[in-house]
């Protein structure tokens, strides 16, 4: 895996994980109060650094063998549900992942809750909403970047990637201050869904003491077959759910309905 | 207090196996094959791409067969 590679894996999961993340503190921040949401957000990286600087060196420490089987396991794992995901997003059995719907549910529960203030933060929702997102899409962040940068001895690289995803999609989010909604998250789900999986599959086969045919070209193979598999299912899964909404039987009972 | 640890268990059930267990139990069972056929040999490279191919379409059937 060459340095382009890993920054463009890294970047591109950082970059969805990023979007939902300033999505949430979008909405807290326009419905109910900017100072007590960027509180929320500093409070929230205060808390990501510290989980990353007792996890960093953590992990840099592992052997090569054991870290790979793990995270290798780990990454495997986490792709296969966002191939999952947006294979039924892509499919139609699931809703696709809408900013704009989310950001105006998000909306909607901020107005209607009390507003209610602790020490200086004015408003503890906004503070909590922010916090919360910030924590929880950050440590995906984190974790992306500390695994790949650690399998290929770059973490400085990913590192990087993850905070350029970020600060890129901060400042489109700042310009637009509205959720944003053109963003392909979907795709960019499955390209990650693609690689996480691909990655995880090389990296964890390896940690279990298997040697890839080729080596490192293995994964030339990987990544597009696993692409053209999971795309091969959403387009079955398509025509399968194209065809049962077509289907006599259920033309009856819907009009019968 | 257990209603909290009860949430941070939660918390970390759904950030590592997510929505089917039967794909992260798949996965650790197919690295475990793989790790017993690696003590005697190096070829079970094709075991956990082998575990994918099921696995996917498996989940996704499941998700999708009540429609």
């Amino acid at each position: 895996m060459n340095s382009g590679a890993l920054f463009i894996a890294v970047f591109l999961a950082c970059a969805v994980e990023a979007v939902e993340a300033t999505t949430i503190v979008l909405a807290a921040g326009t419905t109910r109060d900017w100072r007590s949401a960027l509180y929320g957000v500093g409070a929230g990286l205060i808390t990501l650094a510290v989980i990353i600087g007792a996890l960093g060196p953590a992990v840099s420490s592992i052997p090569l063998h054991g870290l790979r089987l793990v995270v290798g396991g780990l990454l495997l794992v986490f792709g296969l549900q966002w191939l999952r995901k947006a294979i039924l997003r892509a499919s139609g059995y699931k809703a696709l992942h809408d900013e704009t719907l989310i950001f105006q549910t998000q909306v909607r529960e901020a107005q209607s809750a009390p507003r209610v203030g602790r020490g200086s933060v004015a408003d503890w929702y906004s503070f909590t909403l922010s916090f919360k997102g910030v924590v929880l899409e950050g440590l995906e962040v984190a974790f992306i970047a500390l695994t790949f940068g650690s399998n290929q001895h770059d973490v400085p690289l990913a590192a990087i990637a993850a905070l350029a995803a970020v600060a890129v999609v901060v400042l489109a989010g700042v310009a637009v201050r509205a959720p944003l909604a053109r963003v392909p998250e979907n795709t960019m789900k499955f390209v990650v869904g693609v690689m996480l999986t691909s990655f995880g599959t090389f990296w964890g086969t390896e940690g279990a003491g298997a040697s890839w045919p080729g080596s490192d070209a293995a994964l030339l193979v990987l990544v597009p077959a696993i692409a053209v598999f999971a795309l091969g299912i959403a387009g079955l899964l398509r025509r399968q759910r194209s065809l049962h909404l077509a289907s006599p039987a259920r033309v009856t009972s819907v009009s019968a309905a | 207090m257990i209603a909290r640890i009860r949430a941070f268990g939660a918390f970390w059930y759904d950030f590592v196996v997510g929505d089917d267990w039967r794909v992260a139990a798949g996965v650790v069972v197919a690295l475990a094959i793989t790790y017993g056929v690696g003590r005697s040999t190096s070829t079970g490279w094709w075991i956990v791409p082998v575990a994918v191919a099921l696995l996917l379409p498996f989940s996704l059937w499941r998700a999708t067969r009540h429609e």
